[in-house]
């Protein structure tokens, strides 16, 4: 609260923060970190590219391995099923995300129907994009622990040190973005979001986003691509 | 920046300017048609990965990738806002995605998975 005033006060009586730009500091750093993870996840895809289909030893992402490259005949690893399903539960995540934005800068508008009162609960559109973003986590979960069962680990050749470096860093990412979402549900709770606190959950919902985007990415890259 | 328009009045306390809002963003109704437009992309690239006679044409990888990039923008352009946002964040975005995208497609050809006149290996 006394950090929302603060940052209230600190704006001309026009609304704009004193800046050069006019422009939120937070805002345009942001987008400069987003910049920055474009060129990080470009590094890690680019090492996932180079080193496709040049694993010595099984298993392999698309081909069934045979003997001598494995022990004994395996399967392609990747799961395209289940991996479509995560992919689709992360898009309608991002759906929730600007559901919940559009309800914190609604806040003070009256809710006359049951179908508005449902768009203009921040709650429950924040709760659903942070549920949403546990299940793609659960979905990852259960990928790596199935791919460790059937011997692919970060260690056994090209194609897991790589595929885990990628997605891993991805988890990572989902993680760090649903902790942030729970403390926005917190302050939501404790005294309510407003549209005096749209700016912090539109960051909030930009970096969420940008994790939804480079999923786009690897799906096709790593997952669907031979 | 109103999600219905006829609540214009009541939206005084959002800091379009200092968020960088240069237009009004969309209406719930724009982000459902956006969440139904992905969802109908992802499904047709899953389904031609399992059509043999696409998936061994010449032609899979760059309808993959065009499909990709059509989610990528409509994600960035629709939920992330830069369509309606101050051009400032633009450039903050689509300069490092271009160096990011020149430097996957430098790499692959310095590492032998792309060639001139050749395509992918």
């Amino acid at each position: 609260m006394a950090h929302a005033a603060a940052v209230h006060s600190a704006h001309d009586t026009h609304g704009h923060p004193p800046t050069s730009t006019g422009l939120d500091n937070k805002k345009i750093a942001i987008w400069a970190f987003i910049g920055s993870e474009c060129m990080l996840f470009a590094s890690l895809i680019s090492t996932y590219l180079i080193y496709k289909g040049r694993s010595v030893v099984g298993p392999y992402p698309h081909d069934a391995c045979l003997p001598p490259a494995c022990s004994t005949p395996l399967k392609a690893i990747l799961n395209i099923p289940v991996t479509s399903a995560s992919t689709f539960v992360l898009l309608m995540s991002s759906l929730a995300m600007v559901l919940a934005l559009a309800a914190v800068e609604t806040k003070d508008q009256p809710k006359h129907t049951t179908g508005e009162r449902i768009l203009g609960s921040s709650k429950l559109w924040l709760w659903m994009t942070a549920l949403l973003g546990v299940t793609f986590l659960g979905f990852q979960a259960f990928e790596f622990t199935s791919f460790v069962h059937e011997g692919l680990t970060i260690r056994t050749n090209l194609f897991g040190s790589s595929f885990f470096t990628l997605t891993g860093f991805h988890g990572a990412h989902v993680t760090a973005g649903v902790l942030w979402l729970l403390t926005l549900l917190a302050i939501d709770y404790r005294r309510g979001l407003g549209p005096k606190d749209a700016l912090n959950v539109d960051l909030a919902a930009l970096y969420w986003h940008f994790v939804d985007v480079v999923w786009i990415a690897i799906f096709t890259l790593v997952y669907l691509i031979k | 920046m109103a999600h219905d328009p006829s609540h214009d009045e009541h939206t005084t306390h959002v800091d379009h300017a200092a968020m960088g809002m240069v237009k009004e963003h969309p209406t719930w109704s724009t982000y459902w048609k956006v969440a139904v437009i992905l969802t109908l992309i992802t499904v047709v690239e899953v389904w031609i990965y399992y059509v043999p006679s696409i998936r061994d044409s010449r032609a899979f990888v760059p309808m993959l990738l065009t499909m990709s990039a059509v989610k990528f923008a409509t994600v960035v352009l629709f939920y992330m806002h830069l369509r309606y946002d101050h051009r400032l964040f633009r450039v903050l975005f689509t300069g490092p995605l271009i160096i990011a995208s020149f430097t996957i497609v430098g790499l692959l050809f310095l590492f032998g998975h792309l060639r001139i006149g050749a395509g992918a290996t």
